[in-house]
């Protein structure tokens, strides 16, 4: 069963459980084990944050959650409109932190990449960025 | 979240319940902070045996109060790991500095004593 969803939210903290249930819930479908649901919370969960403190640094904008599923590949892009990021090299080096005085651990693309089967990471100043990530569900 | 002093040990002691995101965080890390300016204490210890979730930014808490309880000559401990917690710290490498027990009466050994804890 293919299918899709789309769900956009503001960028307040208060939004990051939101976004996590709206990603498991949809990921559900694919009858997924309570260990890969916690997997996407969390990979979803540092995309969210990051679009919210990177992304709309010292503003509030709109951030989309996109999901696919096909046949038993879930994909999930989290995307902002703000800031973009100018060195993504950098940005996904482990233990990379652009806001080292926020006690921000900078393992949020360490973490997705180890939660998911692929992390892509679009982006382009003063636009936005999209992390796409997938992950297949074994059935 | 709750945090509670124990004072003959000089420690706080802070249980996480729920889910530790980035929005939890800021509000853990300033209570965590006032307690500890007020009460002297100069240990932590973390109880993440009611958390039902943990990002990074569970992280950057237990890695911020390490080096505060670490500059006051304190230790930090955490018990209540489940799973999908320990996994995430080990990545951080942050199992190298702070001590994971099965449970408060070792944390607190471990704290009490200053001696290494193993197993």
């Amino acid at each position: 069963m293919d299918n899709t969803m789309n769900a956009e939210f503001l960028s307040i903290s208060e939004n990051e459980s939101f976004a996590r249930v709206v990603a498991s819930a949809f990921a559900a479908q694919l009858n997924p084990t309570a260990a890969e649901i916690a997997e996407i919370k969390t990979a979803v969960s540092e995309a969210v944050t990051n679009a919210i403190i990177h992304g709309y640094e010292n503003s509030t904008g709109i951030v989309r959650i996109e999901g696919k599923i096909h046949k038993n590949e879930l994909e999930i892009s989290v995307i902002d409109y703000g800031w973009g990021i100018s060195d993504i090299e950098e940005a996904r080096k482990p233990l990379f932190t652009g806001k080292p005085e926020l006690e921000r651990s900078g393992m949020g693309f360490s973490i997705m990449e180890s939660f998911m089967d692929s992390v892509e990471v679009i982006s382009s100043l003063g636009e936005g960025t999209t992390v796409k990530m997938t992950k297949t569900i074994e059935e | 979240m709750e945090i509670k002093l124990i004072g003959e040990k000089r420690a706080i002691l802070i249980k996480v319940d729920g889910e530790l995101d980035h929005h939890m965080a800021g509000k853990i890390k300033d209570a965590a902070d006032r307690k500890m300016r007020s009460t002297n204490a100069v240990n932590v210890i973390f109880d993440l045996s009611g958390m039902t979730f943990m990002d990074s930014a569970g992280i950057g808490v237990m890695m911020g109060r390490y080096k505060k309880a670490r500059t006051l000559g304190g230790k930090t401990a955490v018990f209540g790991t489940n799973a999908q917690t320990l996994r995430i710290i080990k990545m951080s490498g942050m199992d190298k500095v702070i001590k994971i027990v099965p449970g408060f009466e070792k944390a607190v050994r471990y704290i009490d004593k200053g001696e290494i804890y193993n197993g």
